[in-house]
């Protein structure tokens, strides 16, 4: 057990591609075995993810050097920076890695159903599994050109999945805007990428945060990064692609896709606190993320308003709750080097944000499903056209109900303990966000009351008698995510001790960070 | 001035091929060109990494019949490489859904085969 | 295409391949490696492709072989990099063995091909993945924009 947590870190990345590339293969003997096992792969994937964050939560950083002798050799007899791609595994890391390993075997359960009628359904899985490699591979790497390669890796099996459906013209039209703004982001990416490496001959996070003087050319460098993360994750102004994208691919990629938006957003901290850390103008890039945010929330909202295709009202939901993620980081952020600050409401800023990213892969992810469940049942996403679903699909009426209090942040479902975290913390950062950010939920709410009432409630519509509940696995892939949402909500203290609070402590300490390689022995 | 120019004229063919490239996708609404500009900026990123690896004086990192004098560092090289391969997957991706697209609207300009607004 | 076009085609693609296998395996001492000599044989395909017509080149490559030899390929990859796991992922834990074993002195040296561990089995896998999916991809193209699909 204990060589399995050793190399656990590289495992979960190795076998989610081991069996993308067996999936054809199997695939072409029996469709159920095929199907079993990728469910099994990912639920050994879920519990080497549980077992490696609870060693890393009780005895510090992982790090796993690729092809060396042993795997925490990162620094080699003779040389003074690290050599060869190493995996740095902290707090933040398998935070994240638990919210991809639970989305992604939820996504998996349901589309077994969903996708029952398709065909290529082998290279569905492959592509699949390659998207959820490429997020693991992100949040695990500890150098910044595996990061930019697996971020490319997901963007493109992304694209191929958001297109997957040919006969919709729409998700044609999704997956060309979807690549063409990975294409450009990530090109700027690389381009940033090889300014640091031209100043410090280093490409290791640990070892450029430890060499990092902040001249011309890194302040060139940071604009450039937090420009085309940015752009990944929604942020405003360039977050037009997310309506068009969420809206049109099938409901399994798009819980997927808000999780490869969250690794974007990972890649943003990283390169914020620990690639930089306190050498950055502070006040400066925090007021500037602030107001990525705050915008985010504005424009989130209002556009949400007036949609009548329930999957580009949920899509506008994301980009609002990506901006509230936003303001807590950069209200941590521009507070990291004063310490009081810092103590007092810079850490729980952190932490509002950094809960909120699971709550909101959950409660997103709920709703989107109960849209790809309407939409598998009676074929449209139009509000116009639905009526009195909640008659005979009860189930789904409930989940979505669920979902929408949720994302409205109200008591006792998780979206209320993350959302009053950013609340109290950001109000002594200063009082207005924390009143722009109360307003934004209460139009949400609205919103998402005004969508339950149109499709849900009222006299069942004659065309739509016969419908009837949709099958076993999306009703159990739903479920899943419910009784997570009830749980966190009901014990919100649990979690922030169990992994909200050590992916802080991680994500502010830089110090750790950096020793974790730079003092590695052999 | 100018000798600056002409001394770092690679770094100078970068900047200009970025600067064509970003026109492209700013301003041209055929889809085709899209594609060709997303070509020419990734194209000017890999001259910018395969320039940063030249030092003066140096012989190219292979063991093999090697003249003497001393070795650049192969990872510039090797970024250049990786970003290669990932243009021609990403190349071949856009081209296939530009065609489906052509197939579905029958227009190749981007403002007639938009059908998503708002 | 002409009857001169096609036979010379014929005789030309021998030569691709062989130059692109050299390219391939030569990977670790001489410049080249898995993606680009798979790169070399797509482009001799693509070269048969246009001499032939892409429905002649459906009748023999095609789909489910394709797919069988882009999944071995990537299969090959993956399991010789676990196979290292006894010490490390992607560990070489062919040098000094029988397969492709030998040590090359440090220094200039006239290159030695079976040197390098682990590194040509790799090429070689990535070379049959690079050959498989590009003639794939160009065929799968070829053929959609004559109006049928793959």
């Amino acid at each position: 057990m204990a060589t399995l947590i050793e190399h656990s870190s590289i495992l979960i990345i190795a076998v989610p591609l081991l069996i993308a590339f067996l999936t054809p293969l199997i695939g072409m003997a029996s469709k159920k075995a095929r199907n079993s096992v990728v469910v099994v792969g990912l639920a050994f994937v879920a519990f080497l993810v549980f077992a490696l964050a609870r060693d890393v939560i009780l005895n510090g950083i992982h790090i796993y050097t690729l092809g060396a002798t042993s795997p925490s050799l990162a620094i080699p007899e003779g040389t003074m920076v690290p050599v060869r791609i190493i995996l740095e595994v902290d707090g933040v890391s398998v935070f994240m890695g638990i919210v991809v390993a639970i989305v992604s075997l939820v996504a998996v359960i349901y589309s077994m159903s969903a996708m029952k009628g398709e065909t290529g359904q082998n290279r569905f899985y492959t592509l699949l599994l390659l998207m959820v490699a490429g997020t693991f591979g992100m949040v695990f790497t500890g150098d910044l050109f595996n990061l930019f390669v697996f971020l490319e890796i997901t963007s493109i099996s992304g694209a191929a999945l958001i297109a997957f459906r040919t006969k919709f013209a729409d998700s044609q039209e999704g997956g060309f805007k979807y690549i063409v703004v990975s294409a450009i982001a990530s090109l700027m990416v690389l381009f940033a990428i090889s300014l640091l490496y031209a100043q410090y001959n280093l490409l290791n996070i640990g070892a450029l945060a430890a060499a990092m003087q902040y001249t011309m050319l890194d302040r060139i460098a940071l604009v450039i990064l937090i420009a085309a993360f940015a752009m990944k994750l929604g942020g405003v102004p360039m977050h037009m692609w997310i309506s068009d994208t969420y809206s049109v691919a099938p409901v399994s990629i798009t819980v997927l896709l808000i999780t490869a938006s969250q690794a974007s957003m990972y890649a943003l901290m990283r390169i914020c606190f620990i690639l930089y850390g306190v050498t950055l103008d502070l006040a400066v890039v925090g007021w500037i993320v602030i107001a990525i945010g705050i915008l985010g929330m504005f424009i989130g909202v209002t556009m949400a308003v007036r949609q009548t295709d329930i999957t580009r009202l949920i899509a506008y939901n994301c980009v609002c709750e990506a901006g509230f993620m936003l303001v807590g980081l950069g209200v941590g952020l521009a507070v990291l080097g004063d310490l009081t600050a810092l103590r007092t409401y810079g850490t729980t800023a952190i932490s509002g944000a950094i809960f909120h990213m699971i709550n909101h892969a959950l409660f997103e992810g709920l709703l989107f499903l109960v849209a790809g469940a309407i939409f598998y049942r009676i074929g449209t996403r139009d509000i116009n056209q639905m009526g009195g679903l909640g008659h005979t699909m009860k189930f789904t009426a409930a989940f979505f109900l669920l979902g929408a209090l949720a994302s409205s942040g109200l008591p006792p479902f998780n979206g209320f303990a993350s959302k009053i975290l950013i609340y109290e913390s950001v109000y002594q950062f200063n009082p207005i966000l924390t009143i722009i950010g109360i307003l934004v939920s209460i139009i949400t709410l609205a919103v998402f009351v005004k969508a339950f009432f149109s499709a849900f409630t009222g006299a069942l519509l004659p065309k739509y008698k016969d419908i009837k509940e949709v099958p076993k696995t999306m009703i159990a892939a739903m479920t899943i995510f419910a009784v997570i949402i009830i749980i966190f909500g009901l014990f919100p203290g649990l979690i922030l001790d169990w992994i909200v609070r050590p992916a802080t402590d991680a994500l502010v300490d830089q110090a750790a960070y950096i020793n974790a390689i730079m003092g590695a022995i052999p | 001035m100018t000798e600056t120019i002409i001394g770092n004229f690679p770094l100078v063919a970068a900047v200009v091929l970025t600067g064509i490239g970003l026109y492209i996708l700013i301003f041209r609404r055929n889809l085709i060109k899209i594609v060709m500009g997303i070509t020419i900026l990734s194209s000017s990123v890999n001259l910018f990494l395969v320039t940063l690896g030249y030092r003066e004086g140096g012989i190219a990192p292979i063991y093999t019949d090697a003249p003497e004098g001393p070795m650049v560092l192969p990872v510039v090289q090797a970024l250049t490489l990786t970003n290669i391969v990932i243009a021609v997957a990403t190349s071949a991706l856009i081209l296939s859904l530009v065609i489906r697209i052509y197939r579905n609207t029958g227009s190749l300009d981007s403002k007639k085969s938009r059908r998503m607004k708002g | 295409m002409s009857k001169i076009v096609r036979t010379v085609a014929n005789q030309l693609m021998l030569f691709v391949l062989v130059f692109g296998l050299y390219v391939i395996m030569h990977g670790h001492v001489t410049p080249g490696g898995g993606f680009q000599g798979g790169a070399i044989i797509a482009s001799g395909v693509v070269m048969l492709i246009v001499a032939f017509g892409s429905g002649q080149i459906k009748k023999s490559l095609r789909e489910r072989r394709l797919a069988l030899v882009e999944s071995s390929g990537a299969l090959l990859f993956i399991l010789v990099a676990f196979f290292g796991i006894g010490t490390v992922f992607f560990y070489n834990f062919l040098v000094g063995s029988r397969i492709f074993g030998d040590i090359p002195p440090t220094g200039p040296n006239p290159g030695d091909v079976w040197t390098g561990g682990v590194i040509p089995l790799m090429n070689l896998a990535v070379g049959l993945k690079v050959i498989a999916g590009l003639s794939g991809a160009v065929l799968a193209l070829a053929l959609f924009s004559g109006g049928e699909e793959m």
